[in-house]
């Protein structure tokens, strides 16, 4: 099992608060939406990835757990 | 056996087709025989399953666009626990494709064969046909069949014909889910995908009309037969919509593999030189037009050039268009046509847009054709659905093959033919022929 960012695109909003806050994991596109990496989350990073989930005024980036992808 | 030997050439789908109006379910019975299903339940339940390994064989794939194996979007959909639905998907959104809406008004029959016959493979309780809001001959021609079909009790499976919105989104499959279910008819957040949670939040197999004619044929004639024509990898015969610089545009049957030039043939021959060719709609790719001789439709050959078929669209621009002025027109209704949801596709088609004007009217700021490939990559793979993945191929696709046309607008401005009327179709210029 591994951890991975999602935003939900029709929910976000670009508030922006997510790549302040995981600033390691997300850019901003040139109109304020997030741009994921496209990494697992790592261990060091779990607890900021979840204050920015928190964070988000929409509840629009999600932690998943996913199992290994072949 | 005649009816064999008949079936094994072209058309499959297309036989017998009425120069007007729709086929009467006595002339489909009389060219394609009953559905050989048995009586009782035990054994209808027997054919279901011999009907999804039947489909297997034969290789049938999705012909809405996406090209999924049929057999396995079954499969998916009956090992779901709860009832299921099938959706036969007549939305057609694409303003540069016909055969959906032909299938629908011609043989109605074909399709709510095969309807029926998904039912039964799924276990289902219904059929919805879904068709747009502005067909009203398809929507009259389902109605006339349906009633055949009860007043000769040929078939008992419950089917309700349901209007979508004419919006080029409408036949996604999550859109079309949320309009079945009484919402605003725009794509949803997947997943749950459809086959999962769909119609009633019951499992849905939505399949496109012309993939259940094609499954409608292969229950009477078998797999080996369907491989009988095409490639490999694409077996069997496929319906294409050519428009454009042809003598007698409109829907053909061609077999998968089939050399272009022979379908440009079949259609009378090309009215002047091709300037380039658009495959698989609006979501599709731009090619050069010396393609049109030497192309053919398989898979395989279109892969490099990063086209598809898709829907079974081909589009050939006459010398005289302007390719720009084109290029811009599709972009900008592209921008329009965005379910207004996702960001990135609200903001990015909208800004590719007005830069493809920019370019077209001499006005674009320098580096404007790597600004719109900066925000294509910005737009892939960004939204719900995948509108902005195929505006963008679109119009990557156009800034290549109109490359020169592209640089003398972006110098000297509008040309001459920029003015021309458009030959790619717009719903509001929609001015196509049906020659099938």
């Amino acid at each position: 099992m591994s951890t991975h960012l999602r935003v939900n695109p029709i929910t976000c909003e670009a508030h922006g608060l997510c790549a302040e806050l995981l600033p390691e994991m997300i850019t901003l596109d040139d109109w304020g939406y997030p741009i994921l990496d496209g990494n697992p989350v790592t261990p060091e990073l779990l607890e900021h990835a979840q204050r920015a989930a928190a964070a988000c005024p929409t509840l629009a980036l999600l932690i998943q757990r996913r199992q290994p992808q072949r | 056996m005649s009816t064999q030997a008949q079936a094994v050439r072209l058309p499959r789908l297309l036989i017998g087709t009425p120069d007007q109006g729709q086929m009467s379910l006595r002339e489909h019975l009389a060219i394609h025989g009953e559905i050989p299903t048995g009586h009782g339940r035990r054994h209808k339940r027997d054919c279901a399953a011999g009907l999804v390994e039947s489909l297997d064989r034969s290789g049938l794939c999705g012909r809405g666009g996406a090209a999924f194996p049929t057999a396995t979007k079954m499969r998916a959909v009956a090992k779901e626990r709860r009832r299921a639905i099938v959706v036969a998907n007549g939305a057609e959104g694409e303003p540069a494709s016909l055969k959906d809406k032909l299938l629908l008004e011609a043989l109605p029959h074909l399709v709510l064969d095969g309807g029926s016959l998904a039912v039964a493979a799924v276990g289902a309780s219904e059929l919805i046909v879904c068709v747009p809001r502005s067909a009203n001959t398809a929507r009259d021609s389902l109605t006339r069949a349906l009633r055949e079909r009860e007043r000769e009790r040929y078939d008992s499976v419950p089917v309700r014909v349901e209007l979508v919105p004419d919006r080029y989104l409408a036949g996604q499959e999550s859109a079309l889910v949320s309009h079945l279910n009484g919402g605003p008819g725009v794509p949803t957040l997947t997943p749950p995908m459809s086959f999962e949670r769909g119609v009633q939040k019951r499992p849905t197999l939505i399949n496109n009309v012309e993939t259940l004619a094609h499954i409608a044929l292969i229950v009477r004639y078998g797999s080996e037969w369907f491989r009988e024509l095409g490639t490999p990898s694409q077996p069997g015969s496929a319906l294409l919509t050519l428009s454009g610089a042809v003598e007698y545009p409109g829907v053909y049957e061609i077999e998968h593999g089939a050399p272009l030039g022979d379908l440009i043939e079949a259609a009378g021959g090309a009215t002047s030189d091709i300037k380039a060719l658009l495959l698989g709609g609006y979501s599709g790719t731009w090619l050069p037009g010396m393609l049109a001789h030497t192309l053919s439709l398989s898979a395989e050959q279109l892969a490099p050039f990063d086209a598809v078929l898709g829907p079974g669209i081909i589009l050939a621009l006459s010398e005289d268009a302007c390719g720009v002025a084109e290029t811009a027109r599709v972009t900008r209704w592209l921008a329009a046509e965005t379910a207004g949801q996702c960001g990135p596709c609200v903001h990015g088609l909208n800004a590719i847009a007005s830069a493809v004007e920019e370019l077209q009217d001499g006005t674009a700021a320098p580096q404007t054709e790597q600004r719109i490939g900066r925000w294509a990559s910005m737009v892939r793979r960004r939204g719900a659905c995948a509108h902005p993945d195929g505006a963008v191929r679109f119009v990557a696709s156009a800034l290549n093959v109109f490359a020169e046309e592209f640089a003398e607008h972006a110098r000297h401005g509008p040309c001459p033919a920029c003015a021309r009327p458009s030959q790619l179709p717009l719903p509001s210029n929609l001015r196509l022929a049906v020659a099938a």
